[in-house]
């Protein structure tokens, strides 16, 4: 089972890397953990503008001239958690909604005709509310009409998981939010999720279940940084080892205004955020990459080529927000407001291809089911 | 002329659509590079779609169409999506890609002979990418494959034939067409591919990711050539060893 140390230790390694130290990780192919820790700690600083360059070549090489398109459908604003950063908080009084299969499947056809094939669905965690049950059948409606089907929801069993992926879901994100037990517990107030190891262990559960790709992050904004990047530096290496027919993606999300006035315990700049994301691709060169539109447009703009390889577009953080009246509230509010063409031309004129398809739901679909179609 | 599964081919460089900057500088691309073959992601396009960004600026009758199958984990994912993809029209040629690790995209040995045998017997025209296993291409060849797709270097490496020993071997050995495929990241790699017999050479990321593609994509085209040239004219011996001055030197005591 995978374990984190204590979030002191990895504060200290990241802080008492030397510029030497970070020069060798800037030259290496493999950097590996203790040159992931340099390229976090305060003396990569003055080297930002190196580590952006090396971290483009990688991800030109990698990826190609490319960035895969997604949008996420909201399907729920319920939650059994109380977590005192998040608008979905089961203590906020917000308008809630989970949207029927019908509201599901038109919010989903509304982003299909504006060109995604590559869905998010996103859910608070309200097992009764949006359960495995919801999840599958929703799949089932969805999987012959999108290249690819993720979710964000509340953790899940493997037993689970398997159940989804056989119904087309094809990958799971679940994010540790901090690996600082401590600032942890301060902020998960209640709830399922106040449960750090069972949330910890979950990406290697959606693994065991055959996902193809599973996606782990940390809130930005609830600890240190450095330390963070280099949890799930600790994390990507451990489920690369055990779980090695797994694809693996990060994202960054960074804390944004969101209903509960929650201020952020440790504020990441966009500087720090880039050297983040700069020092995760030089450590993994093969991780999926997620910027998605919490990020303001002029930086999302900026950082294209340096490292993301998914961007979303148009998003909305609200269930029914994209065609229906009276959506629900919002989980936070997205910096980047432009429709997936804006997005798409401000990546073409950076030289890169928008991609809207790079999956295929025959991947995951039955033979019986095939013959039948 | 290079002949696979009764299919002659003017070009021994065939190209690939991933990667590529827009949908325009890959059709440009793949023009200069003087190319007949060009292998398409499954994954990544819509056969449906009349206009499907990849598929609508191919032109079908100028390109063999070579579906390739990246993105499969086991023979069974692999024989779907060929099914498919002959079903939606995309032929019967075949690159057969299976790559469990979707870090290193290495191919599986065991999975990717499973999927040519079933493949074969249904009448497909399979060319698969494997590692540089001599063996492999062997048993490969006599499970109907109509040609081995042995791994330069692992994909998008760019670090050219590291495998030079065992593609030789291949070589050597193979009655079936040898392309080879993957790693290959300039000009030069391919020039030796093909100076060491190859019949031909795969290239993708090298050409997309170039400054230049199009460029780019005419340096590989001129060094596929130049190669094969080189391979047909016969090239000299190598030798680590000066060839002696006087060829009696250090035989005086013969009498």
């Amino acid at each position: 089972m995978f374990t984190i140390p204590e979030f002191s230790a990895l504060q200290d390694a990241v802080s008492r890397a030397t510029e030497a130290e970070v020069l060798r990780a800037l030259h290496s192919d493999r950097p590996g953990l203790a040159g992931l820790a340099a390229l976090l700690s305060p003396a990569a600083e003055p080297h930002l503008a190196a580590m952006a360059k090396r971290s483009g070549v990688i991800t030109s090489q990698r990826f190609g001239r490319t960035m895969q398109m997604y949008a996420p459908v909201y399907l729920s604003s319920f939650c059994a958690n109380r977590c005192a950063y998040c608008g979905f908080s089961a203590d906020n009084t917000i308008d809630r909604r989970v949207l029927t299969f019908a509201e599901a499947e038109s919010e989903a056809m509304i982003l299909h005709q504006r060109g995604f094939s590559h869905l998010l669905l996103v859910s608070g965690e309200a097992p009764a509310k949006v359960g495995v049950d919801y999840l599958e059948e929703l799949a089932l409606r969805l999987r012959d009409r999108f290249a690819a089907l993720s979710i964000e929801v509340q953790p899940l069993a493997t037993e689970e998981y398997a159940r989804l992926f056989r119904a087309g879901i094809t990958s799971v994100a679940v994010y540790q939010e901090t690996y600082d037990r401590d600032i942890y517990k301060q902020v998960h107030l209640a709830g399922r999720k106040a449960d750090f190891d069972y949330r910890l262990e979950t990406p290697a559960r959606a693994a065991a279940a055959g996902m193809r790709e599973v996606g782990i992050g940390a809130l930005l904004g609830l600890a240190d940084w450095r330390a963070e990047g280099l949890a799930l530096g600790l994390h990507l290496a451990w489920l690369r080892k055990h779980y090695w027919r797994t694809g693996l993606t990060v994202s960054f999300p960074r804390m944004r205004p969101a209903q509960g006035e929650f201020k952020p315990l440790a504020p990441v700049s966009e500087r720090n955020l880039s050297q983040m994301i700069f020092a995760l691709r030089m450590f993994d060169p093969d991780v999926g990459l997620y910027l998605s539109t919490r990020e303001e447009a002029r930086y999302r703009d900026g950082m294209i080529g340096l490292g993301p390889t998914r961007y979303s577009a148009g998003s909305c953080t609200a269930p029914g927000g994209y065609g229906l009246e009276n959506a629900g509230g919002e989980q936070f509010e997205v910096g980047d407001n432009r429709s997936l063409a804006e997005v798409s031309a401000a990546i073409q004129k950076k030289g890169f291809d928008p991609v809207r398809k790079d999956w295929d739901a025959v991947f995951q679909t039955k033979e019986d089911r095939q013959q039948a179609a | 002329m290079l002949t696979i599964a009764g299919r002659k081919f003017r070009s021994r460089l065939f190209g690939g659509t991933g990667k590529f900057s827009s949908p325009e500088v890959m059709k440009e691309a793949l023009a200069a590079s003087g190319c007949e073959m060009v292998t398409v992601a499954l994954r990544r396009v819509d056969l449906n779609n009349p206009a499907d960004d990849i598929m609508s600026v191919l032109d079908r009758d100028r390109y063999l169409f070579l579906p390739n199958t990246s993105g499969a984990r086991d023979a069974g994912e692999a024989i779907r999506l060929a099914r498919l993809a002959r079903a939606s029209g995309g032929g019967e040629w075949l690159k057969l890609e299976v790559t469990p690790d979707p870090r290193t995209l290495l191919p599986d040995p065991i999975e990717t002979f499973k999927a040519t045998e079933e493949l074969v017997r249904e009448g497909f025209k399979v060319l698969p990418y494997i590692n540089a296993d001599p063996i492999l291409a062997l048993r490969l060849q006599d499970a109907g494959a109509v040609a081995v797709m042995p791994l330069g270097s692992p994909i998008g490496t760019n670090q050219g034939v590291l495998t030079r020993f065992q593609i030789e071997i291949i070589i050597a050995q193979a009655q079936v067409p040898v392309i080879v495929d993957a790693g290959l990241g300039a000009p030069s790699h391919v020039a030796e591919a093909m100076e060491m017999g190859a019949d031909a050479v795969l290239v993708n990321t090298a050409i997309a990711v170039a400054g230049d593609p199009v460029r780019m994509a005419r340096a590989f085209a001129m060094a596929v050539e130049a190669g094969r040239i080189a391979y047909e004219a016969g090239l000299g011996a190598v030798s680590k060893d000066a060839a002696p001055s006087s060829p009696e030197d250090g035989l005086g005591f013969l009498r």
